[in-house]
C-alpha cells in the first residue's frame, strides 16, 4: 500500500510540511483531499472512489492524474519507502 | 531573582553577512536566570551593534587579531579594569585562536571566564585539516586539497572534476566550473583571507546545518538542525526552518562525543539523495542564526554561559520543529556624535550605568 510518511503535516488549507527536509508545498483542493485520505490510512480503491464521487470525473482521466501525482509525491520524498 | 553578570561579546557586525554577536546578546537578554550587562567589543566603527543601545550597554574597540595575543590581552585587561567582566563570548573565527590561547590567563589574571574549544580541537576542525578530521572520527568529508600558488591550479584536474569548490581559509566559498573561475576565485580569496586556499570536491545534495553546544566532556547540551530556505548572494541564510532530521542529530552527537567539543559550534553538511551526510565545515562558534535555537526552545548561548561560569547544565532533549527565522534589515538613525565618540575614544556608552564590582 502506498502511504504518506507518518510525520508529514497536511493543513486544512493544503499546506504540506516535511519536517525531515524542511520542504513545504501548496496543494490545490483535489491534492489536499487525496493527501488527507492517505493520511487517514484509506486504501487506494477508497481514495479513488471518494475522489471520483466528489469531483465527478471519469476513471481513465482520474487514474492518469492520480498516478502522476503519486509519482510526484515520491520524487519529493513524501512517501514511505515500502 | 536573576543573577547579575557582565558579559563581553564580539561579532557586532549585524550586516547582510552578519556576525553572531547580536543574536547571542538577544539570547542572553532572554535568559530567565541571568541579568546581563553587555559589553560590546568591536573592530570597526560602523558595526551596527555598537549603536544598538537596547542590546549593548557599553562598547569598546579592540585590536585586530593579527596584532597578537599580548596586544589583545593588554586591551582586555584595560577594559576589565573598568567593567569587571565575568564572561567573554567571542564570535569570530579569526579572533578565536587568540582568545583560546589567552583563556587560562584571562581567567587566572583577570577573572574572565569563557566556554571555548581547546587549541587542538580548534585546529583539527580547520578547513585545511578537515579531511584528516573526518578520517579520525569516521565522518564522510568531501575530498579537499590546500593550494598555495596559482601554479598548482593546472594540476587540480588530476584529482578533481568540475565543478569544484574554492574556499578561503577563514570565510567564503565559491563554486568554479572551469580553470579560469578557479584562478579568479583563488586571487580574490587569497587577497582577502591569505593563503592557503582550499579546493574541495563538489558534492550534490541539499545543504543542512546544525547548531550545537558541547560541554567538553563528550555531552551534547543542545542541538537544533536547520534547512536554509532563502540564501543571499553570499550564501548566507536569510530564512530557515528547524527540521527533524534524526540522521543529522546522530552525526552531530557522535562528533561531539568523540572529539569532546567544548563550546558552541555549527556543522555544515550536504545530504545526498541517498541520505548520506558529507561534512563540509565545522564553525567553532555559534552561527548568526543561533537565535532560531532559542525560538525552538533551546537557549544555547545561555547554556554556554552557564558552562563557562561552572554551573550545572541540564542538556536539552527536545526542540520545536517547523519554526522559521526570517532576517530583515533596519536603518538605524545615529547621531554623528556617537560615531565621533567611538571613532576618537574607542568606546561608546553611558559610563554612569556601569555596575559596581
Amino acid at each position: 500500500m502506498i502511504a504518506l510518511k507518518k510525520n508529514i503535516a497536511v493543513s486544512e488549507s493544503g499546506f504540506v510540511f516535511n519536517p525531515t527536509t524542511g520542504d513545504s508545498f501548496s496543494l490545490n483542493g483535489v491534492g489536499t483531499d487525496i493527501l488527507k485520505l492517505m493520511k487517514d490510512g484509506k486504501s487506494e480503491s477508497d481514495i479513488k472512489s471518494s475522489i471520483r464521487a466528489w469531483y465527478n470525473i471519469d476513471e481513465e482521466t482520474f487514474e492518469k492524474d492520480y498516478y502522476d501525482f503519486l509519482k510526484m509525491l515520491g520524487q519529493y520524498k513524501l512517501l514511505d519507502a515500502e | 531573582m536573576k543573577k547579575q553578570l557582565t558579559v563581553a561579546v564580539t561579532g557586532l557586525n549585524n550586516i547582510d553577512s552578519p556576525g553572531p554577536g547580536i543574536p547571542v546578546i538577544r539570547a542572553l537578554r532572554d535568559s530567565e536566570e541571568f541579568d546581563v550587562r553587555v559589553i560590546g567589543l568591536s573592530y570597526e566603527t560602523l558595526e551596527p551593534g555598537i549603536y544598538m543601545h537596547d542590546m549593548v550597554d557599553h562598547v569598546y574597540q579592540i585590536p585586530f587579531p593579527k596584532s597578537g595575543t599580548e596586544v589583545v590581552f593588554g586591551r582586555m585587561a584595560y577594559i576589565n579594569s573598568l567593567e569587571n567582566i565575568d564572561f567573554l563570548f567571542p564570535n569570530f573565527d579569526a579572533e578565536l585562536f587568540n582568545f583560546i590561547k589567552l583563556s587560562d590567563r584571562m581567567e587566572n589574571e583577570l577573572g574572565i571566564k569563557t566556554c571555548l574549544p581547546s587549541v587542538d580541537q580548534f585546529e583539527s576542525r580547520h578547513k585545511v585539516n578537515l579531511e584528516e578530521f573526518g578520517e579520525k572520527y569516521g565522518l564522510k568529508v568531501p575530498k579537499s586539497k590546500m593550494i598555495f600558488s596559482p601554479a598548482e591550479i593546472q594540476d587540480l584536474a588530476k584529482d578533481f572534476t568540475y565543478p569544484m569548490v574554492v574556499k578561503g581559509q577563514f570565510y567564503d566559498a565559491h563554486i568554479a566550473y572551469n580553470k579560469g573561475q578557479v584562478e579568479a576565485h583563488f586571487n580574490k580569496l587569497a587577497a582577502k583571507w591569505g593563503l592557503p586556499i582550499v579546493i574541495q570536491e563538489f558534492v550534490y545534495g541539499t545543504e543542512v546545518n546544525i547548531v550545537a553546544l558541547g560541554d567538553g566532556e563528550g555531552n551534547t547540551v543542545g542541538m537544533v538542525p536547520m534547512r536554509k530556505q532563502y540564501i543571499t548572494d553570499k550564501g548566507k541564510a536569510w530564512a530557515g526552518v528547524s527540521i527533524d532530521d534524526q540522521g543529522l542529530l546522530d552525526e552531530c552527537q557522535n562528533l561531539i562525543q568523540q572529539c569532546k567539543w567544548k563550546g558552541g559550534m555549527e556543522l555544515e553538511y550536504i545530504k545526498t539523495s541517498d541520505d548520506e551526510y558529507y561534512l563540509l565545515e565545522i564553525n567553532p562558534r555559534f552561527p548568526a542564526w543561533v537565535y532560531l535555537a532559542v525560538g525552538c526552545g533551546q537557549n544555547l548561548p545561555e547554556a554556554a554561559l552557564k558552562i563557562g561560569m561552572g554551573e550545572k547544565v541540564t542538556p536539552y532533549t527536545d526542540y520545536e520543529v517547523g519554526k522559521m527565522f526570517i532576517r530583515y534589515s533596519w536603518d538605524m538613525i545615529v547621531d554623528m556624535k556617537e560615531f565621533e565618540e567611538i571613532s576618537t575614544t574607542g568606546e561608546l556608552g553611558p559610563k554612569s550605568k556601569k555596575r559596581a564590582s
